[in-house]
């Protein structure tokens, strides 16, 4: 045990301030587990999300001296013993109450995205048939446990706060989850560049960098779909492939058995 | 003085409460049924419990063995849960979860393949064949965001952060509505509804050591009771064999049963792999009596029986407990789980890649190479809400219950792997039945306003005292007092130990204050949740002493063995006209022929029978 300083933003999106709370710190702990001590001893109003504790919901994003984490997930011996610990909510979101933000924007770009369209003649008595090392660039992206923390780091929302020209990292990639489904057929190209704003995108990697689950959304997800973009829409290559040989279809593996 | 009329109503047909696997399930059937239907939810869209779920949906869809049927996953819920599970509401799961599964693919999920491209399954314990669909070891997530993701585009109306408080009801006594609140802003709404599924999960957040999240307070289990409805099985709560014990501070936190899938074995400090000590007679024909068996099985040999450590959950945690008893416990209190030794580093980052994780940044323990210490955590409720075994509807018209807060398909013990494809199956039954219900209606019915008052009012008079007991304080207690009095293993003693101890946090309750404002405050949430832990924790304790033997999950160290007198019967609790809990013992119903002879047929003959079957099809 020994005792630790924390800084922690107590307030609404109006006014607040940091607030100092000393706590006794047992070994193994995590950030997630500080605040709980500092809510049941000394601030039982102390607002902060979390659910799972084991970094799989995504609930408990904070900046901790920062850097935008999972706080379930950030162990206190990566701090210095006598470091100052500063725990911020989220900056891209309006704060609700100390440590919680309004992500509601979030959900409501994930209503853009058009739902999964599999192609009927792939089902079989026993289901679809798609294979394993098809399906891994989907599952890759479909690991995301939707913690924002992409969403608060990408500088477009963060510090240019265009909100209305670009849906963020997050739903490029469940985007992606989806083009690069096997048999997806449905087609979201023009989506992706008019409405979810992928040209915004200037490829600083913050996104990859913060990801929990260490997804590659940078270079897996928006690199690619950008490039599906270009070919549509800018390419002459294919614009007059398309004038001679009529308009575009999306390509499927052939089903083997 | 309050004014009920000054607070916002919302209407629909059918109202779900909680957003996890089955009140998402329910709430795309209702909806499709073209019902308005409104779902409720204590946290954000897709961060329900079902989000934690590693190790797959159990379903006989015969992709890795072909000999699996629904009747040979239906034996093994069967004898998984002793004999004490819902006959017709564990033959409905097993006949209805491959296509559920199936229609989870086709609404996005996608699924680790197999070598033909078909959705893969993995071994669990308990079940015969490797029947688990799965995604690594994120299952539960893949489910809720597939559902999620289907359910946003279904015209369902969604309530984030939104607490349910208690149910209302109409002159007749059929449900009508509920009382909730915004817990952003700490302001109350009423939802009124023809129909209300409880999807609410369970409440394992009465014990000091458990996987459950905050949100599991036994909200459903509260509410329903206060409103008049039964509660079954209570004493059926699953210690999961394997949760994390170190550090201290994760204490509890789950280890999918995918590593013992996967080939984990379970060893004591002296190196014993001693699951073969604790074979049960019940599975001794059917598991592995040597290592060198266990060995051929996990390389494939379909002539091999099952490892012990794949026993069913009840069995394992016993044994780990027997092992820390005597003396052979890990340095903190556990057993090993090895799973380095039995398959590559490749291998276990690629099948089991969340615990891999999990420890490296939690324990600092790299599980590829070291063991991992684990020890038995509280998980699950067998028990929960009666209801009809194809409605869902409970004792009270109206109200509907689905997943964890749902009794009896699970019986004494449930298998793993059969959680989230019971979501999947009573969630769509739930869904279903309600919309009929609903359309059977002309309209809402009005609540008495009184009610609505006193629900109200109890949860502001909270904020607004002076002074009284701390909720987390008294949180706190209660853990302590669950798990000492009312774990894993019980007795009499205990037990009345256990139900004193609960009967004064309830006096203390009373007086429970909450600081602060009422804006997105903990404490207060906590406050108001500590109501339904203290009714679902008192169900628990009370039931588990009137059972006296033991039977699946619940163990009884002064009745050590099943009785078949006890098999007869449900343990049943409601609220008494005087306002106290009580506890019937209600007598069970025959089951159906076929069904039973299926449940008790030898393997072998059952297998036999459904090759007869096939060859004749």
């Amino acid at each position: 045990m020994a005792k630790r300083n924390f800084k922690i933003y107590r307030g609404d999106n109006e006014k607040g301030e940091f607030v100092q709370y000393e706590v006794e710190v047992a070994e193994g702990m995590v950030v997630l587990d500080v605040v709980h001590r500092i809510q049941a001893q000394q601030a039982n109003d102390l607002a902060v999300r979390w659910n799972c504790k084991a970094g799989k919901c995504g609930s408990c994003s904070v900046e901790i001296n920062g850097k935008p984490k999972l706080s379930c997930m950030t162990r206190m011996n990566e701090y210095g013993p006598d470091e100052t610990i500063t725990i911020t909510p989220l900056k891209t979101f309006p704060v609700i109450r100390d440590l919680v933000t309004d992500v509601s924007w979030n959900y409501e770009q994930n209503k853009k995205i058009k739902p999964v369209k599999l192609a009927p003649e792939s089902k079989t008595e026993k289901g679809y048939v798609m294979y394993q090392k098809d399906v891994e660039r989907a599952q890759e992206f479909r690991k995301c446990i939707e913690c924002y923390l992409c969403q608060n780091v990408c500088h477009i929302l963060r510090d240019h706060q265009k909100q209305d020209k670009f849906i963020g990292p997050r739903f490029m990639i469940r985007a992606a989850s989806l083009e690069m489904h096997p048999l997806d057929i449905e087609d979201r190209i023009p989506e992706i560049k008019n409405d979810y704003g992928s040209g915004m995108c200037n490829i600083t990697r913050c996104c990859t960098d913060v990801c929990p689950e260490h997804i590659n959304l940078t270079d897996n997800a928006i690199i690619p779909l950008k490039e599906r973009v270009i070919d549509r829409f800018y390419d002459p290559v294919t614009i007059l492939r398309r004038k001679i040989f009529g308009p575009w279809k999306k390509k499927r593996p052939p089903i083997k058995n | 003085m309050l004014d009920i009329s000054d607070i916002k109503t919302i209407e629909h047909d059918v109202l779900i409460v909680g957003a996890g696997g089955a009140g998402l399930s329910a709430a795309i059937e209702a909806s499709g049924q073209g019902q308005s239907t409104g779902i409720v939810m204590k946290s954000l869209l897709g961060k329900a419990h079902t989000v934690m779920a590693e190790g797959g949906m159990a379903a006989a869809l015969g992709n890795v063995d072909a000999r699996d049927d629904w009747k040979i996953h239906f034996r093994d819920t069967m004898r998984g849960g002793k004999f004490l599970n819902v006959w017709r509401m564990a033959e409905l799961h097993a006949q209805l979860a491959p296509e559920r599964v199936r229609l989870l693919e086709e609404w996005g999920a996608v699924f680790d393949r197999t070598k033909k491209g078909l959705i893969n399954q993995r071994n669990f314990g308990g079940h015969r064949y490797p029947r688990l669909a799965h995604v690594g070891d994120r299952t539960g997530l893949e489910m809720i965001r597939t559902l999620q993701d289907h359910g946003i585009h279904q015209g369902i109306e969604t309530y984030m952060e939104c607490t349910a408080l208690d149910l209302l009801k109409n002159e007749q006594g059929a449900v009508c509505g509920i009382v909730c609140m915004w817990r952003e802003t700490g302001t109350f709404v009423i939802f009124k509804a023809k129909a209300i599924i409880f999807a609410t999960g369970g409440g394992g957040k009465a014990w000091d050591v458990t996987s459950n999240s905050w949100e599991y307070t036994g909200d459903g289990y509260a509410m329903a009771y206060e409103a008049g409805a039964d509660l079954m099985d209570m004493e059926f709560n699953q210690f999961h064999p394997t949760g994390m014990v170190w550090p201290l501070s994760v204490k509890g936190i789950l280890v999918t049963e995918s590593v013992r899938g996967e080939g984990g074995i379970l060893l004591n400090s002296e190196g014993t792999r001693f699951m073969f000590n604790y074979i049960p007679e019940r599975f001794r024909s059917e598991t592995a009596d040597t290592e060198e068996e266990a060995a051929r099985w996990l390389a494939g040999d379909q002539s091999a029986r099952r490892p012990p450590e794949l026993l069913t959950r009840d069995v394992v945690a016993r044994a780990i407990n027997a092992e820390v008893k005597a003396g052979r416990g890990s340095p903190h209190g556990g057993a090993f789980l090895n799973i380095a030794t039995q398959r590559s580093a490749e291998d276990i980052k690629k099948k089991l890649p969340s615990m891999y994780h999990q420890f490296k940044v939690l324990a600092e323990l790299d599980i590829t190479k070291e063991p991992m210490e684990v020890g038995p955590t509280c998980h699950y409720f067998m028990g929960g809400i009666k209801v009809d075994s194809d409605t869902t509807m409970s004792s009270v018209p109206g109200l509907f219950a689905c997943g964890e807060c749902a009794a009896g398909m699970h019986g004494a013990n449930r298998l793993g792997g059969n959680s989230l494809s019971d979501l999947l199956v009573f969630g769509y039954l739930a869904g279903k039945h309600a919309a009929e219900y609903a359309k059977g209606l002309r309209s809402t019915s009005s609540f008495k306003t009184n009610d609505a008052s006193r629900i109200i009012q109890h949860a502001t008079s909270i904020l607004n005292r002076e002074d009284g007991a701390n909720p987390y304080l008294l949180h706190e207690a209660l853990e302590q007092n669950m798990q000492k009095h009312v774990g894993i293993i019980r007795t009499k003693e205990d037990l009345d130990i256990g139900i004193r101890e609960i009967e004064t946090l309830k006096e203390q309750y009373k007086s429970v204050k909450a600081k602060g404002a009422s804006q997105f405050n903990p404490g207060w949430h906590e406050a108001l949740s500590m109501r339904n832990l203290l009714i679902t924790a008192e169900a628990v304790a009370r039931a588990a002493q009137l059972r006296e033997e033991s039977r699946g999950a619940h163990t009884r160290a002064d009745f050590p063995d099943e009785r078949d007198e006890w098999l007869q019967y449900n343990i049943v609790s409601r609220k008494g006209s005087d306002g106290k809990m009580e506890l019937h013992k209600v007598a069970r119903s025959a089951p159906d022929p076929e069904l039973e002879r299926i449940a008790k047929s030898t393997i072998d003959n059952l297998e036999a029978e459904i090759a007869t079957e096939r060859g004749n099809a």
